[in-house]
């Protein structure tokens, strides 16, 4: 895999939450940004997640919450790629998080999350600037 | 034929019109039309001004009447607001039943006038607590019910033979309803005097909500047996609760919203009627519930339209005789999907119009959104708030003091027959690939909402739609607002809780119970008996639906985008 290839990024839903406007919406931009995209779907657990996106080979997974849980769920899958020595594989996330949580996610290994408002195209350079192919 | 407007009147408007345009473009040729485009938030573009000129066919009796009358577009009951105001009906839940209970006598303490339960993500998947999927979900988004106990719990010294209860559960509606009414029944209050509603909506959680258990099929079968359940055993409980909220806030427009449910409609009334029952025996149960969104006038526009087609539907493609079959009676949530995380506190203003909006489209009952909806669950203060937003509205602002106050309005009757003639298109769309069963198989209607979706995000990130205080009066200044915060320990305790009814139950009677579900299951017995047998027994959500999971197949999310 040389350094020119395109990024591959996954979009992932983990846990029950059901809501995927917005999983949906990056998903697009990501792919007209010109990434090359996987989608997860809806109600993956975090070893799901993980297991799919070494099998993917990505570069990146972004996870998106909406129902409250990620405090469990997003450290977890970060947790998990550690466990299978995939920790090179960047992780963000997205959704209903308060300002709160943002630190304890951060330190927990998430790169960085994108809140409510935040401009698709801020998302899509951020992916530029801070992931690389692996 | 009884003409709204008298004909000669529309040369004498023709007249004006070329004049005043003629003086409006002059202003334009010099300096610009403040904006490019002028439009709804679903970007229907928007005339400068309207007349009677724009509603030219529109014809008294046919198409507007009194409240009351056929086609309702002014109201379903002839009093409206002057008998009974709007049912201040507040969505809550979170954490525990117990947790939930406090909050509920709260909010009638407050003076809301009906209860409306939301559950956390494991309950409205059909999982318990205990489940690894239901992991780090226990209670964060609503209320965890597991079994009976947690269902007596929540409703502990609440007057449900005086009050209504909403629920908004769907793949296992059934369940929770069983839950309700052997509640109920324990407390000695008869099935046929219980009243309210059970979401129970399958169709638009496969476009949109998006909370799965069975495929499509048999979760339309197990809505009918319900259907048919409120027939003959609780005849004053609306069984389902045809909802667009959801399909509003996945994105979609004004007029998508509109379509897409009373297709949905439509698909439940054909397999209701296929099972063999009466359209005047259930009609009159059926519910709707709508999305009031931040464009005012649209949202007016599309209640009032809603009611108008809907009874038209009822009445001349499923040859209903009963009035109340004609009914189009609905529930409104001011949108979610319109809140900011920035400057939270407009929050409060962006809620108090889209309440209104409702108000003035004649809604029978209401939920207003708490200013903190967007960080986490709402807490007592900001919920208190949004619940005296509606009693403003109903007391202060003199809204209620005339029934369809805007009725007559030129803008407002062009826009509602507006959305009437588009939503039928869609409707048509739908029909001709043989209805909402087919189309969904199809994605039609899910990649119509995910472009429209796209479409606005687009809009927003390109300044053609303005957000305040996130892409126009942006200020760098964090403005603190406190969040609720759901005990981590409650999961445990939750799983302790359902392990001690687990083992002090009589397990042999809940074996036998969930055999016979299962067997209703797979033959076509009514499945609501059996699950009021299992539930009594003191088996669990998950259990139950494990069972519905067996017989009847998983769905899982083809992952569209």
């Amino acid at each position: 895999m040389g350094k020119g290839r395109r990024l591959r990024v996954m979009v992932a839903k983990p846990g029950l939450d059901g809501h995927d406007r917005g999983a949906r919406i990056i998903a697009r931009a990501f792919r007209d940004g010109g990434f090359e995209v996987v989608y997860t779907g809806l109600h993956q657990t975090p070893e799901e997640i993980v297991e799919a996106a070494i099998q993917e080979d990505v570069d990146m997974i972004g996870l998106s919450s909406l129902a409250g849980a990620h405090k469990y769920l997003f450290p977890r899958t970060v947790e998990l790629l550690k466990e299978r020595g995939a920790d090179d594989i960047v992780v963000c996330g997205g959704g209903i998080i308060p300002d709160e949580d943002i630190s304890l996610l951060k330190d927990a290994g998430i790169k960085e999350i994108f809140t409510p408002g935040t401009p698709l195209d801020a998302i899509v350079e951020w992916v530029r600037e801070n992931v690389k192919p692996r | 034929m009884s003409s709204v407007f008298n004909p000669k009147v529309f040369t004498e408007i023709e007249e004006g019109y070329q004049k005043w345009d003629k003086k409006v473009k002059e202003v334009f040729a010099s300096r610009a039309e403040r904006l490019k485009r002028f439009s709804t938030v679903s970007d229907m573009e928007i005339n400068r001004i309207y007349s009677p000129a724009d509603s030219k066919d529109l014809d008294f009796g046919k198409d507007l009447g009194f409240p009351g009358d056929y086609p309702f577009t002014r109201g379903v009951q002839p009093t409206m607001y002057r008998g009974r105001l709007w049912t201040m009906r507040m969505f809550a839940g979170l954490g525990s039943a117990r947790d939930t209970n406090e909050r509920f006598h709260h909010l009638v303490k407050e003076g809301q006038t009906g209860l409306s339960t939301a559950f956390d993500m494991p309950t409205l998947m059909g999982y318990d607590t205990e489940s690894p999927r239901s992991r780090g979900e226990c209670g964060k988004c609503g209320v965890a019910i597991d079994t009976l106990k947690d269902m007596e719990d929540l409703f502990d010294g609440l007057p449900i033979d005086k009050i209504t209860t909403s629920m908004t559960i769907n793949p296992p509606a059934s369940v929770l309803w069983a839950m309700y009414i052997a509640m109920a029944e324990k407390r000695e209050i008869d099935r046929k005097l219980l009243g309210g509603t059970i979401q129970n909506d399958m169709l638009k959680e496969f476009i949109a909500q998006k909370t799965f258990m069975c495929p499509p099929e048999p979760s339309v079968r197990v809505i009918t047996d319900t259907v048919e359940f409120g027939t003959t055993d609780v005849p004053r409980w609306n069984t389902i609760s045809i909802s667009g909220y959801h399909i509003r806030e996945a994105g979609s427009t004004a007029v998508q919203e509109l379509a897409f449910t009373l297709a949905d409609g439509i698909a439940y009334t054909e397999k209701a009627i296929e099972r063999g029952l009466n359209v005047d025996d259930f009609a009159p149960r059926f519910s709707f519930f709508f999305n009031s969104h931040l464009d005012f006038f649209e949202e007016v526009a599309k209640f009032r339209a809603a009611r108008r087609m809907w009874a038209r539907i009822m009445k001349e493609r499923f040859k209903a005789k009963n009035p109340r079959s004609w009914w189009l009676r609905f529930h409104t949530q001011t949108a979610g999907c319109s809140l900011t995380a920035q400057q939270p506190y407009n929050n409060v203003v962006r809620t108090a119009l889209e309440a209104l909006a409702a108000v003035l489209g004649g809604t029978q009952s209401l939920h207003t959104n708490s200013l903190d909806e967007v960080l986490a669950i709402p807490t007592k203060e900001a919920a208190t708030i949004a619940l005296r937003t509606q009693q403003i509205i109903a007391e202060e602002s003199g809204v209620a003091n005339t029934i369809d106050p805007l009725g007559g309005s030129y803008f407002v009757e062009a826009l509602t027959d507006r959305m009437e003639e588009e939503a039928f298109e869609l409707i048509e769309k739908i029909d001709d690939m043989g209805g909402m069963l087919p189309a969904i198989e199809r994605n039609f209607p899910q990649q119509e909402i995910a472009d429209a979706a796209y479409h606005y995000q687009r809009q927003i990130d390109a300044q053609d739609k303005t957000v305040v205080g996130v892409n126009k009066y942006v200020t760098e200044e964090e403005i603190p607002v406190e969040v609720v915060e759901i005990d981590e320990e409650l999961e445990r305790l939750q799983i302790e809780k359902t392990r001690r009814i687990k083992e002090e139950r009589d397990n042999a009677k809940v074996k036998d119970a969930l055999e016979k579900l299962g067997d209703a299951c797979s033959g076509d017995k009514n499945v609501m008996e059996s699950l009021i047998e299992a539930t009594n027994a003191y088996a669990t959500l998950q259990e139950m639906c494990d069972v519905f999971r067996k017989v009847f197949g998983e769905y899982r999310d083809p992952g569209i985008y």
